[in-house]
């Protein structure tokens, strides 16, 4: 019993490490070889010239999507929650149409590199800037400190590393690698990295997946079956709906609270966004969300069998004894699949996904930073590119930092719900300004600010005085609080998740604040936005190398 | 560096002009009639199926195949729906407005030279 309190059983460290040393060999080789090719201008290093086609990055996406917190706990919730952690995989996959409908192509037709290019197209740039900036790197600065923490806790499953220092080192060569991509490869490099990851983890997930169906006949029902009779008495709770989110009617609304986040959130991400930049028209933006679509649709239908397979093949009282609980499931079925091996190889290619996608969000906001802040706001577009480049090179290597230093402090703490976090700053703050920009001719400078700024503070407040913050009663088996801070109690508001009351408000505020100033829309730059958006006309082209 | 600056050599009175051109302004009534309506029905259809997870769970528990429930089958819908609206606006796009964007464009570009 004492190996199952350090680690995961069966799992051998170094095995895990060395095929995860692999991926990165092989990885940053692939990174110098793509960066070879590059041009030194502004738009290889942000969007890789645009050079990328539609399937390509439409892989990339969904390596950049499908991060740790959806492979390993996705598949946990369902193993341990049942259906309910079935709930977040269709809120993920439905989240797209918001992309493929409404903003992909739009955006990639009036846009260079960045949000704040689509959001100041057409209103007073500096302010604009500097708003869809800040609400950028708030949300890349939560979504960074949730996956380096989770790296933290990674390494005490996986490599069986429970001494925080050693835990903090492993942690400090993550954040090294990821600012080598990002600093030698630029967009080009991440997005291979992105691309073989994402081949990996859906392959690997796949494999799995066959795996489990195999043992079962090929029959779903058996799958489940075999859940129901591992789980014993609360066996059958596990096939509907409320096993988590049922217990109180708070805790239904927040979970449509939740449900409203992600499905708006997603394409109001800034790193998902600038990937539409990363192809030469928007014909190829539409044809990379379609095979994202797919991919993450076929991720989280494996996510699916492998819950359920968890929760079949390894039991809930296992996982939940296990270091890192939920989020053991996956390795632990990997183990009774394939052992030591299977299990080395999952635990490389969940090392990879946190590497992938912080990489691309440490590309997205030094972006931001340098394009929108330093290029357009402090030297008023009258910059070198090669400044910018500088600069933006600089704010990688700063922002990586603050990921390695935020990722070690935080490493322990309870910070899962900084992705909900991100995504309700993304559907409340991003995509009410993003759609209004795109359709509403009215829209002006003061409306874009109100709705950013608005939603990025009621977002934040409410989750401030929210019970993730403070004020959970006591788990009586562990002794401490779910929420983050202990013994304090300065919450009044009722909800995990501010969605449901933050997305709507920021719509309001971008109505209010358009209506209400005396701004008046620029029309001329409107009609150019709308027809540059809907036929592409002088939009950015790839660069021909 | 600003995204204007990298605008084709048309003066402001030339986006407008395409702007009101009967092709574009159809061109803007296909793409509108087709993302409005089916954006409402997807988000409708979704808020249906958290409702009915939140507050009807023992209709959702309903056995229908073996151990498969109503709410797995409609978890399963909302993927199967989320697969063919992505097949059928790809669909309407190629056919329906591709080719009159790239008229647009192709004049609007051509014509300023």
């Amino acid at each position: 019993m004492t190996v199952l309190a350090q680690g995961v059983e069966g799992s051998n460290p170094l095995l895990n490490i060395t095929i995860f040393g692999l991926f990165v060999v092989i990885t940053l080789a692939i990174v110098i070889r793509v960066s070879r090719r590059a041009t030194s201008g502004a738009s290889d290093f942000y969007t890789a010239g645009g050079g990328f086609s539609g399937a390509q990055n439409g892989v990339a996406i969904s390596g950049d999507y499908l991060s740790a917190a959806s492979f390993l706990g996705i598949a946990g919730a369902i193993a341990l929650n049942g259906y309910d952690g079935f709930l977040y995989s269709v809120g993920f996959l439905v989240a797209w149409l918001v992309a493929l409908l409404l903003v992909a192509e739009l955006l990639r037709n009036t846009g260079k590199f960045t949000m704040g290019d689509v959001l100041a197209f057409r209103m007073r740039q500096r302010p604009v800037r500097a708003a869809a900036a800040t609400s950028t790197l708030a949300v890349s600065f939560f979504y960074l400190l949730a996956q380096m923490a989770g790296a933290g806790g990674l390494v005490a499953l996986l490599l069986n590393i429970t001494d925080k220092t050693q835990q903090g080192i492993v942690i400090a060569v993550v954040g090294a690698v990821m600012i080598a991509y990002v600093l030698i490869g630029g967009m080009r490099g991440t997005t291979w990295v992105q691309i073989i990851k994402a081949v990996l983890l859906i392959a690997g997930a796949g494999i799995m997946t066959v795996w489990v169906l195999g043992k079962f006949g090929m029959n779903l029902s058996s799958v489940l079956a075999g859940a129901v009779e591992r789980g014993g008495q609360a066996g059958e709770a596990l096939l509907s709906p409320g096993k988590q989110y049922g217990k109180s009617e708070i805790s239904r609304i927040d979970f449509i609270s939740l449900a409203l986040a992600l499905v708006l959130g997603t394409a109001g991400l800034p790193h998902i966004l600038m990937r539409f930049y990363t192809v030469p028209t928007a014909k190829e933006a539409r044809r990379s969300v379609v095979w994202a679509i797919w991919l993450i649709g076929l991720f989280y239908l494996f996510t699916l069998v492998l819950g359920y397979g968890a929760g079949a093949l390894v039991g809930p009282d296992a996982i939940k004894k296990a270091p890192g609980a939920a989020n053991s499931a996956a390795p632990l079925l990997a183990f009774e699949l394939g052992g030591t091996v299977l299990l080395g190889i999952i635990a490389a290619v969940a090392f990879a996904t946190i590497l992938a996608v912080v990489a691309g969000l440490t590309i997205t906001a030094s972006a931001s930073f340098a394009h929108d802040v330093y290029a357009n706001v402090i030297k008023k577009g009258t910059t070198a590119p090669d400044d910018e480049i500088k600069v933006a090179r600089i704010t990688a290597v700063v922002i990586g930092i603050v990921a390695i230093l935020g990722g070690i402090l935080a490493n322990g703490q309870n910070i899962a719900f900084l992705v909900a976090l991100a995504f309700a700053v993304a559907a409340s703050a991003n995509l009410p300004t993003i759609l209004y920009s795109l359709f509403w001719k009215r829209f002006n400078t003061s409306g874009a600010l109100w709705s950013i700024y608005g939603g990025l503070a009621i977002t934040l407040v409410l989750i401030i005085f929210s019970p993730v913050v403070s004020g959970k009663p006591v788990d009586p088996v562990t002794g401490r609080s779910p929420s983050m801070l202990q013994d304090v109690d300065f919450g009044w508001f009722p909800l995990d998740n501010p969605g449901l009351v933050s997305i709507p408000l920021s719509f309001l505020l971008g109505y209010l604040g358009t209506v209400l100033s005396k701004d008046n829309a620029n029309e001329d730059k409107y009609a150019e936005m709308e027809v540059r958006s809907l036929t592409g006309a002088g939009a950015e082209k790839a660069v021909s190398h | 560096m600003s995204t204007t600056e990298s605008s084709p050599p048309v003066g402001a009175q030339d986006w407008e002009t395409v702007r009101s051109s009967p092709e574009f302004q159809d061109l803007r009534r296909r793409l509108r009639s087709f993302v409005f309506p089916l954006t409402g029905v997807f988000l409708s259809w979704y808020l249906l199926y958290v409702l009915l997870a939140s507050y009807a769970p023992s209709f959702m528990a309903v056995k229908v195949l073996g151990n498969i429930n109503i709410g797995l089958v409609f978890g399963l819908l909302q993927f199967v729906s989320t697969f063919a609206i992505t097949a059928w606006y790809v669909r309407y796009a190629d056919r329906r407005l591709d080719p009159l964007a790239g008229k647009l464009r192709d004049e609007i570009e051509g014509g300023s030279a």
